[in-house]
């Protein structure tokens, strides 16, 4: 078939079969926006800002599994993907961006718009390409999808000069990919698999530390089959977060800086440690020599260099986790026999655990007059209940809160910024998860100050009809920030305070289309909240917070898991 | 402690900067790089001497072959290995003090590359061990410029031992 090379970069895209990308034009990507005039299956979603684009081809992937697709021309274009692509690569989210070049013999000039995108993101990319001719176009897309998905996830860049999207050819997509490098995982070994069992099968207080790679290897079902045949107990990260059924008995929690004490006790305290798809993050493991003392740790993962890394592994187990985790199961259930008196090893481990949850509840201040953010998320979660929603988060205090108060049971319903930790994550993700969800509920819980990072996306999601409620846990502060100032730099407040009503949340939102809602007392909370819920259009909830609630329990960086803050050590500092 | 890494990638665009990028972000310091052609086209060799621990040096593989474009890492045992290095260095040498240095190049099987009026630059292939101590002989008669390809190194034929020892990759 005879195509220019925007033609061959949509023809790629259709039969990968992507059916939505985000994007933005500008000059060096006109030959490709000027395909999609022609005609193609794929949907394109147009953004406001580059960022949101990527954002949005993250929320995409992070809702379905599938890679993401953003796409932006070049200079300040490609730019302003940097942070998406950062983002991707510090959470394992799989994305294709796509960017214009200046034209091949300007290329090193310095001309309009010129920028060395493939040399800024080489530090935050799997892998990128600089497409010299067009015949290398499909090769390059079919390559940059397969980088993206296998292995561990992540993102890739494909940089195409204007040039090369006008030249024609003849395309075929290829059947194969030719990367003789790229050799990812294909089998967890058998006999250390067979040795993980063992210690699993040996262990009084086991604990399966799940982290988000659970989720990229597609591997909830095999990671639930595993924790109830063997009775065990999981604690899920915050990228690991809905891996795990979290109204199931096994669930006990989130592990790391704003985790529930019993969280990290179970986490602390255990003495075989089984990290699933998890890297031993700082902000789960706080002081890394007084984390899990004692335990003996399984570490099972799809990237070798995660092995090690951070933690000695004791037993090491690389390859994908949807067959590592069943063949764990099944040699667990060989070991155990059909006797129920092995797997009724951990009962009084589990016991233990739910004692220590019933001992230490997340707990918040009921003074004062104004609304409490806990109290926001506690009722979303109230109200939600055993419905098809997906949440997003911003990044901050509303995001650990969310993380505390919202029970997810379907995988991939959570959708967060861990890694990066990118401000403004959260409405361009939503904008993306109801492109690839459209019969879900997609709810983005947000921060005053991340909805002003990236709120601009309102107007593509009421443009494109790409419904969601977006609630802002407005303490009229940076409010992460602020805890910590208060906490650890004798209360002197220095730049955190953005003010509750600029800008009014709800008329900015009516302005946009969208619906717009102000909330700032317990009596109205529900009711608001449940109209903007079921009102089936863009919806803004500024709920209005009292910005001196600070977010409980906290390891304090760099101090051990065990010596975690909660709520009423607080209040003791305090009243002494 | 030091240690030789021997790393096949593809002779493809940016391939060289993936690599050095990846060892400025963790952290890694190279000693000597070094990349050239193989018997393969598509090939190239890179030679790396890197001063890490045991620990570092396992993430450094790891990381490496995580690279599209790295086709294999193995790291070069002294014992093992032949490794060679080529410097040229310019030598102060007044006509009395030549005789002397030719000598000395000669139990070095250093060449004379270049000869001036006040000054003769010498070059030397060795083991780079034995480049040190030629450097280090003739320092004191005035080293005026000095440059060192860094090592490459290739698996001994002989022995019969493996060519590379297996790769720390836990798959």
């Amino acid at each position: 078939m005879r195509a220019n090379g925007a033609d061959a970069v949509l023809r790629s895209l259709e039969a990968e079969g992507v059916d939505v990308v985000f994007g933005l034009p500008g000059g060096a990507i006109l030959p490709t926006y000027d395909a999609f005039a022609r005609g193609t299956t794929v949907r394109h979603v147009l953004a406001r800002h580059e960022q949101g684009a990527g954002h949005m081809a993250e929320g995409y992937a992070r809702a379905t599994g599938r890679v993401g697709v953003a796409i932006a021309t070049s200079g300040p274009g490609a730019t302003n993907l940097v942070t998406p692509i950062a983002d991707a690569w510090m959470d394992s989210t799989p994305l294709v961006c796509i960017t214009g070049q200046v034209r091949s013999h300007l290329i090193g000039t310095d001309a309009f718009q010129e920028c060395d995108i493939t040399g800024i993101t080489i530090p935050i990319v799997k892998h990128s390409w600089l497409v010299q001719d067009v015949e290398e176009v499909p090769h390059a897309l079919k390559a940059a999808f397969h980088v993206a998905r296998t292995g561990r996830c992540g993102p890739v860049l494909v940089d195409i000069p204007r040039d090369v999207q006008e030249a024609a050819f003849d395309f075929e997509y290829p059947a194969e990919v030719d990367l003789p490098g790229w050799r990812p995982p294909q089998r967890g070994h058998p006999r250390q698999i067979r040795r993980a069992a063992e210690a699993l099968a040996g262990a009084e207080k086991p604990v399966l530390y799940v982290g988000g790679g659970t989720l990229n290897a597609d591997a909830c079902a095999e990671l639930l089959d595993l924790a109830q045949g063997g009775r065990l107990p999981v604690v899920t990260t915050l990228m690991g977060k809905s891996a795990f059924p979290e109204t199931h008995e096994l669930h006990f929690g989130w592990p790391g800086m704003h985790g529930p004490k019993w969280s990290n006790w179970a986490m602390n305290k255990c003495d075989l440690l089984v990290a699933v798809g998890a890297r031993f993050d700082d902000r789960v493991t706080g002081k890394l020599s007084g984390f899990a003392p004692g335990a003996t740790v399984i570490h099972l993962d799809i990237d070798s260099a995660e092995i090690g890394k951070l933690r000695q592994a004791d037993i090491p187990v690389v390859g994908p986790l949807k067959q590592v985790l069943a063949d764990l199961a099944d040699e667990l259930r060989a070991l155990h026999g059909t006797g129920a008196a092995a797997v009724n090893r951990t009962e009084p481990w589990l016991h233990q655990l739910s004692a220590w949850r019933e001992e230490f509840p997340l707990r918040y201040g009921t003074d004062g007059d104004m609304l409490k953010p806990q109290l926001v998320l506690e009722t979303l979660q109230e109200l939600t209940a055993g419905n098809d929603v997906i949440w997003t988060t911003g990044v901050g205090q509303h995001q650990m809160w969310a993380m505390q108060y919202l029970l997810c049971d379907r995988p991939r319903s959570f959708i967060t910024s861990g890694g990066l930790g990118t401000m403004g994550y959260g409405v361009p993700a939503a904008v993306g998860a109801k492109a690839a969800r459209p019969e879900a509920t997609v709810v983005c819980v947000d921060g005053d100050g991340c909805f002003q990072m990236t709120g601009q996306e309102l107007a593509t999601s009421v443009l494109e009809n790409l419904p969601i409620v977006v609630v802002i846990v407005n303490n009229g502060s940076l409010g992460m920030v602020r805890q910590w100032q208060d906490m650890f730099f004798d209360e002197r407040f220095s730049q955190v305070h953005l003010t509750h009503h600029v800008p009014d949340y709800a008329r900015l939102a009516e302005a946009y289309g969208a619906v717009g809602f102000t909330v700032e007392s317990e009596d109205e909370l529900e009711e608001t909240l449940e109209e903007a819920l079921s009102c089936g259009r863009t919806a803004v909830v500024d709920a209005r917070v009292d910005p001196r609630e600070h977010c409980f329990p906290m390891i304090p960086a760099g101090a051990a898991a065990l010596d975690l803050v909660e709520y009423e050590d607080r209040e003791a500092v305090e009243a002494a | 402690m030091k240690h030789t890494l021997s790393v096949l990638v593809e002779n493809k665009p940016g391939a060289l900067m993936r690599i050095s990028s990846m060892f400025a972000r963790r952290g890694f310091n190279i000693d000597s790089l070094t990349v050239g052609p193989t018997e393969r086209q598509d090939v190239s060799r890179i030679t790396l001497r890197v001063d890490c621990e045991q620990h570092p040096l396992e993430q450094i593989e790891k990381q490496m072959h995580k690279l599209v474009n790295v086709l294999r890492v193995s790291e070069l045992e002294p014992d093992e290995a032949v490794e060679r290095e080529l410097a040229l260095l310019k030598v102060a040498a007044p006509a009395a003090k030549r005789g002397e240095l030719i000598s000395l190049a000669q139990a070095f099987n250093a060449r004379v590359a270049d000869l001036g009026p006040d000054a003769i630059v010498f070059e030397i292939v060795g083991h780079p061990e034995e480049v040190d101590s030629f450097e280090e002989l003739v320092r004191p008669h005035g080293l005026k410029e000095l440059v060192r390809t860094g090592r490459v190194g290739l698996g001994r034929a002989s022995n019969g031992k493996q060519n590379h020892r297996p790769q720390h990759v836990l798959r």
